[in-house]
């Protein structure tokens, strides 16, 4: 074959379908130190790592999340702490059936000579950690690639840049029994209209397969997670079966049917946006060779966070919320949202100009 | 979108998902004068327009074939020629629910500093000829580029040169109205087994993919026509279910949803053996999001010509010859061929010539 068949071939193909399964999704709670830091200041939290333990101890234990639940991406830390009780969160995950993942890339830096583009970094004993990290119990990995749309943006040689990036690493994971999460995220910031949004994910999508086949990635070893193409920030909003049409008719231009599953990122959006756009997708009627479903963060933890505010009388409240949207969630996967499950948090955009995480 | 949406997008799309009408496939009749000359010499046929006008005739009139089909690619001499009373071969076939394709490629020549490899001629004037060919009723066009296998090739030169080429081509077609069966054949010539042949299809498909990509080429509204995945040549043979799982998978991972059908090219294989391959793909239990069927030319027309053999009292037998064919792999598109067909003379021949110059 092109693709590289290492001695992990069929554990991945096995994992990665199963992380594709039709009613479940990924939990990105792979927030770093920083980025975390931010999500606890606005609840008034103290960034230390037992707040940081306890948020996830909550999502982690919040009953029957698990079961809407195929993976969830975590940061290093996490994948070495465990519950007050101290049972490791890895055990607690893999006996709901949920599969640990771990970020791996170590964040963007700029493109010299270019207009605020980036490429990412985290080579430096990729496979060496990725050994490590399967160790542990992680059996996927993620890394994040950013492209954003302006007058000249996304640049070649941006493009070729992170998609060479994404299949590297891809390639390198697959060689230690790691699922690669590919994502490249083309930001939503801008007044452009989402024919622009299309035009530029389907170039940045058509690359991405071309690296991973000269990198000889086993496609069925791997998940991508894209953003959902729709109109730039600052353009007027469209209805979900307008992202989703524009969408899945990206997605069936340029990414082959033998990735098994597909994993949006919900970048800004709110939670019920999200929700609503995945389920319109799913309902869409035209043929998808591979599962759509969701890697959310924000998306899933907004209203939870709110509601917890740090305080372990609102732990219970806090995993109801979270509940809430990993079933309304789950059911998009299916088609089957009915709307609803929003409260005011839900409706909430989490829309941050130039987002860094 | 990334691509161009032409004024005939519409038109496209529906075209290039009726070709891929399961069940139908294409009879690829478009062989050059030079090339058909050798078809006819074969059966001791003289290569004048009239033979060559006397046997499409036989083909495009067989009772009963057209049904089988639901496209036919024409030589341009062809698209011009009539029936012996005089209907044109373009209205025959539109009135029998087929649509009329045109080859639009000049023939390759060689790449120089390379081992042989070659790219493919034709783009000068390319619309032009297009704009013609659609006034003349063509609704589909065919350009194939040529890749082979060895110690050192393909090269990234040659699959780049022709990966561009045929999405150039592409491009020039869809503007044009014609839907762009874009035909990336590696040749099966040589000793490699059918993991390496797996390996240079899916490269291959890559960059074309990629290609089309980058010239904004509407997928919706073409058709890929690649080769199987097979041993070489000179390589033991393997079963076809064998073939029909290194070939799907090959697909899997190079070709878009958005593509509506595969109509596969036959290299050297015998009809039977094509049409047996054919069908072990469409009963394969995978995902396969575009329909899989054939554009045959050899495979579709060996019996029959013999048959033929140029004279008109052979004409009936002939005609019986070519229905069995079609009928035979309208059911492998369909996964219902159980293999028992009339088997005429000439049906388990292998078609393959060594290094096949169309």
């Amino acid at each position: 074959m092109s693709a590289f068949v290492g001695k992990y071939a069929e554990e991945l193909i096995k994992n990665a379908k199963y992380i594709a399964t039709p009613g479940k999704g990924i939990l990105a709670a792979d927030e770093s130190t920083g980025t975390i830091g931010k999500r606890l200041s606005s609840i008034n939290v103290e960034n230390i790592e037992s707040n940081r333990q306890a948020l996830r101890e909550l999502l982690f234990t919040s009953p029957n999340a698990l079961s809407c639940l195929s993976g969830v991406i975590l940061f290093e830390e996490t994948l070495y702490q465990k519950t007050s009780d101290g049972k490791p969160f890895v055990e607690i995950l893999e006996e709901n059936n949920v599969i640990p993942g771990i970020k791996v890339d170590k964040g963007t830096v700029e493109i010299a000579g270019t207009n605020g583009e980036t490429t990412t970094q985290g080579f430096d004993s990729l496979g060496a950690r990725c050994q490590q990290y399967y160790k542990a119990g992680a059996r996927f990995a993620k890394w994040r690639a950013v492209l954003k749309i302006g007058p000249n943006e996304p640049s070649e040689l941006a493009i070729q840049q992170n998609a060479q990036g994404l299949a590297r690493y891809a390639i390198i994971c697959q060689e230690n029994g790691l699922v690669p999460i590919v994502e490249p995220e083309v930001l939503t910031d801008g007044p452009h209209d989402i024919k622009k949004c299309a035009a530029v994910t389907e170039t940045v999508l058509a690359a991405v397969y071309k690296a991973l086949n000269d990198h000889h990635v086993l496609l069925e070893g791997t998940l991508l997670k894209p953003n959902m193409v729709t109109p730039g920030s600052d353009s007027p909003k469209v209805a979900p079966e307008v992202i989703a049409q524009y969408t899945v008719t990206a997605l069936r231009r340029t990414v082959p049917p033998a990735v098994p599953g597909i994993v949006f990122l919900s970048g800004g959006q709110s939670e019920e946006e999200a929700t609503q756009n995945l389920d319109a997708m799913n309902k869409l009627e035209v043929l998808k060779p591979w599962t759509l479903s969701f890697s959310f963060g924000r998306a899933l933890q907004q209203s939870t966070l709110k509601t917890w505010a740090g305080k372990k009388a609102n732990v219970g409240k806090a995993q109801e919320a979270f509940l809430s949207r990993c079933k309304a969630n789950s059911e998009a996967t299916l088609g089957k949202y009915s709307g609803g499950s929003a409260g005011g948090l839900a409706s909430e955009s989490l829309f941050v100009k130039g987002y860094k995480y | 979108m990334s691509c161009f949406i032409s004024k005939y997008a519409d038109e496209l799309a529906k075209n290039a998902a009726y070709i891929g009408t399961p069940g139908k496939g294409i009879l690829a009749a478009d062989e050059s004068t030079g090339t058909i000359g050798k078809r006819l010499s074969s059966i001791n046929v003289e290569n004048v327009e009239d033979n060559r006008r006397a046997l499409r005739e036989l083909l495009f009139t067989t009772p009963g074939a057209l049904q089988h089909l639901s496209g036919v690619i024409l030589f341009e001499e062809t698209l011009y020629q009539k029936t012996a009373s005089g209907k044109p071969f373009v209205d025959v076939l539109k009135e029998g629910g087929v649509l009329p394709g045109i080859k639009v490629d000049k023939g390759t020549v060689e790449l120089n500093g390379t081992h042989g490899e070659t790219f493919t001629q034709g783009l000068d004037g390319l619309a032009q000829r297009c704009q013609k060919y659609y006034e003349a009723g063509a609704r589909f066009a065919k350009w194939r580029a040529v890749l082979k296998i060895s110690a050192n090739e393909p090269t990234e030169l040659a699959i780049q040169e022709n990966a561009n080429g045929l999405a150039m081509y592409a491009a020039i077609c869809q503007q044009c109205g014609l839907v762009p069966i874009v035909e990336p054949e590696i040749l099966v010539d040589g000793s490699h087994d059918i993991k390496k042949c797996a390996a240079v299809t899916e490269r291959v498909l890559a960059a074309c993919y990629k290609a089309l990509n980058d010239h904004h080429v509407m997928l919706e509204g073409t058709l890929l026509k690649p080769n199987m995945v097979t041993p070489g040549s000179d390589s033991p043979k393997v079963a076809p279910e064998v073939i029909a799982e290194y070939t799907v998978r090959a697909l899997q991972r190079t070709v878009p949803a958005a593509v509506p059908a595969i109509v596969f090219l036959s290299g050297g294989q015998s009809e039977e053996e094509a049409t047996l391959n054919l069908n072990a793909m469409n009963k394969l239990q995978t995902k396969k999001p575009w329909s899989l069927s054939f554009s045959f030319g050899r495979a579709l027309q060996q019996s029959t010509l013999k048959a033929w053999a140029g004279k008109e009292e052979n004409v009936k037998k002939a005609q019986d010859a070519f229905l069995v064919r079609c009928k035979a792999n309208s059911e492998a598109t369909l996964g219902t061929y159980k293999g028992d067909a009339k088997i005429s003379e000439g049906a388990a021949e292998s078609l393959h010539v060594k290094d096949y110059k169309y």
